[in-house]
């Protein structure tokens, strides 16, 4: 039996759909036009007033917002709200001028955790359920954002955050824990340490896992499927547009239900901004329709996907969207890390390095692999190994700390990384999803 | 004296070596001893060569990245507490071996040549020379 938690809005007709994201487009752009000076001078460049926006339909005429625009706004500049009126932030982990700080009203997080609520009855959560978080709490929307949605279905609550594996499974154990939550990538390396245990799928109590916040195959979601043995839902979402639920999974487990009542989707021809039909591959396109402080209209996701409105076996009617096929954008997801190219050049410089350098990542038993190359140089070179590698370790500690996480640092013979004409090719990723 | 080592960086994957040798082998470069410092990652190989000006010329120009150390070579004779006795120098004066390597003598086979890099070459010598250590100079290594 499907559960749903609003199942009058997740299975609305599409009349009904329709008629609410028209209601709610309209008040929006009435709402950024009053508020955000921002946006209401894109619209202006463009021609457009809120005159012109009448339903869904007229969504198109509107201006695109990107990650440059929140860059160039940072911090305060798409703020659609006084500031005493917001209760939260969270905010992407890139420390370079990529880094999004995104603002949320009570009224925004209550949309955001009800969206993270249906993502866990979709997983077959009730209030009888325990609900392990091991998302990271924190800037990182990812903890926050389930936990807040696992409240609202009314399971007892594990709010674990990331790390320290041998605890999380005494917890999964010892708590009856019955839903997961984490990155795709952490789900793994669970499996494998409870393997590494001796504990066989029967003697753990999950039955089901919500992952997301990084891409990962088909092929991964059967091999954690099967070490767990559970059932496991993909979950999709983005800081700028509130975190994980944008869109999620239910048990047909073939692509994610948009929460329609709060995201209009579309998807455009990257190169011209062109809306392109139903069922063809493009970039994601969201707006937000009812997010008050942090309000995104028309925002290039630059996810590359596809979306269906072919009538789902699990009885909703939102629209659906694939995996997202990667990212036309320079930023990586390593473990559930964010990582700009950016970030790793600021900590070379900082050390010494030339900027000669390239970040291989590759997926080894479902776990990210990250390793970056730098040149060795003349000045750095010395007869004394001990002395390069404590050099090397620098690297390995300031890359950590920048990043988050743990870093190979290979150094190899000058010229050998390959000098591109223009750009230069930084990041090598042979992850297959 | 101190002998002139070469140490150069060459990755630690295959082929690696062979394209150095390559280079050497190209300019008729003779090798007299060579030692090889690995990590996971990338390894330092340590030579001496019967020019090393030339080894030095040619590996640059080849793109590898090198640098001169200087190296005692010690004449020890072959027999039973020959390494121990010039041990037993250094631990009196307080000189720190950082690596050693040995190869066969040369026209000698009465004698195994010990390579050294200490903290200290110059000391080294003076307190070998001192307790009647035969020293073997870069003539004598680039002649072999």
């Amino acid at each position: 039996m499907e559960r749903y938690y609003q199942p009058e809005i997740e299975c609305a007709s599409r009349e009904e759909i329709i008629a609410i994201q028209n209601e709610k487009l309209v008040e929006q752009v009435k709402h950024v036009w009053e508020n955000v000076p921002y946006y209401r001078k894109k619209m202006e460049e463009k021609g457009v007033t809120p005159d012109d926006v009448k339903s869904i339909d007229d969504l198109h005429k509107l201006p695109f917002l990107s990650k440059t625009d929140l860059r160039d706004a940072y911090p305060y500049g798409l703020l659609g709200v006084p500031l005493e009126d917001c209760v939260r932030i969270h905010s992407t982990s890139g420390t370079t001028g990529k880094r999004v700080v995104a603002f949320y009203t009570q009224g925004d997080i209550d949309m955001w955790e009800e969206c993270c609520a249906r993502a866990i009855t979709a997983a077959g959560g009730s209030k009888e359920d325990v609900c392990q978080i091991s998302y990271g709490f924190g800037l990182f929307t990812g903890g926050a954002g389930l936990n807040g949605g696992s409240h609202k279905v009314g399971c007892l609550t594990i709010p674990m955050s990331s790390g320290n594996t041998e605890r999380q499974i005494m917890f999964i154990q010892d708590l009856n824990a019955t839903i997961l939550c984490c990155t795709p990538s952490y789900a793994a390396y669970l499996g494998e340490t409870m393997k590494e245990m001796g504990l066989s799928p029967e003697d753990i109590p999950l039955k089901a896992g919500i992952f997301g916040a990084e891409a990962w195959s088909e092929e991964m979601r059967r091999d954690i499927e099967k070490t767990l043995g559970i059932k496991a839902f993909d979950i999709y979402g983005l800081t700028e547009l509130s975190g994980p639920g944008v869109s999620f999974e239910c048990s047909a487990q073939k692509g994610m239900h948009i929460n329609e009542d709060h995201f209009i989707a579309e998807i455009i021809d990257p190169d011209t901004g062109e809306v392109l039909p139903d069922g063809t591959q493009g970039e994601l396109v969201f707006t937000a329709i009812d997010k008050k402080a942090f309000p995104m209209i028309r925002y290039r996701t630059k996810d590359i996907c596809v979306l269906t409105r072919e009538k789902c076996s699990c009885g909703r009617t939102h629209v659906r969207m694939a995996k997202p096929r990667g990212r036309s954008d320079d930023m990586l997801i390593i473990r559930g890390v964010n990582v700009f190219p950016s970030q790793i050049e600021t900590v070379l410089m900082n050390n010494g390095y030339p900027a000669n350098y390239q970040i291989i990542v590759d997926r080894v038993n479902n776990n990210d692999t990250f390793e970056v190359r730098v040149e060795m140089t003349s000045e750095m070179f010395t007869d004394n190994v001990g002395e390069i590698m404590e050099r090397q370790k620098q690297l390995v500690d300031g890359l950590k700390s920048m990043l988050g996480i743990k870093a190979k640092v290979k150094l190899v013979a000058p010229k050998s990384i390959e000098r591109s004409e223009g750009k230069a090719v930084r990041v090598i990723d042979k992850r297959k999803i | 004296m101190s002998v002139k080592q070469i140490s150069i960086f060459v990755e630690n994957r295959p082929g690696a070596m062979h394209e150095m040798t390559n280079v050497l082998a190209e300019n008729k470069i003779d090798m007299r001893a060579l030692s090889l410092a690995e990590t996971e990652g990338f390894g330092i190989v340590r030579i001496i060569v019967d020019d090393a000006y030339e080894a030095t010329t040619v590996l640059k120009e080849a793109g590898y990245i090198n640098k001169l150390t200087p190296v005692v070579v010690v004449a020890i004779p072959d027999e039973a507490g020959g390494l121990n006795r010039v041990l037993q120098i250094f631990t009196d004066n307080n000189i720190n071996v950082d690596y050693m390597y040995a190869i066969l003598g040369g026209k000698s086979i009465n004698e195994a040549f010990m390579i050294f890099k200490v903290d200290d070459p110059k000391k080294a010598e003076s307190v070998l020379r001192a307790k009647g250590i035969r020293l073997v100079q870069q003539e004598e290594m680039s002649s072999l």
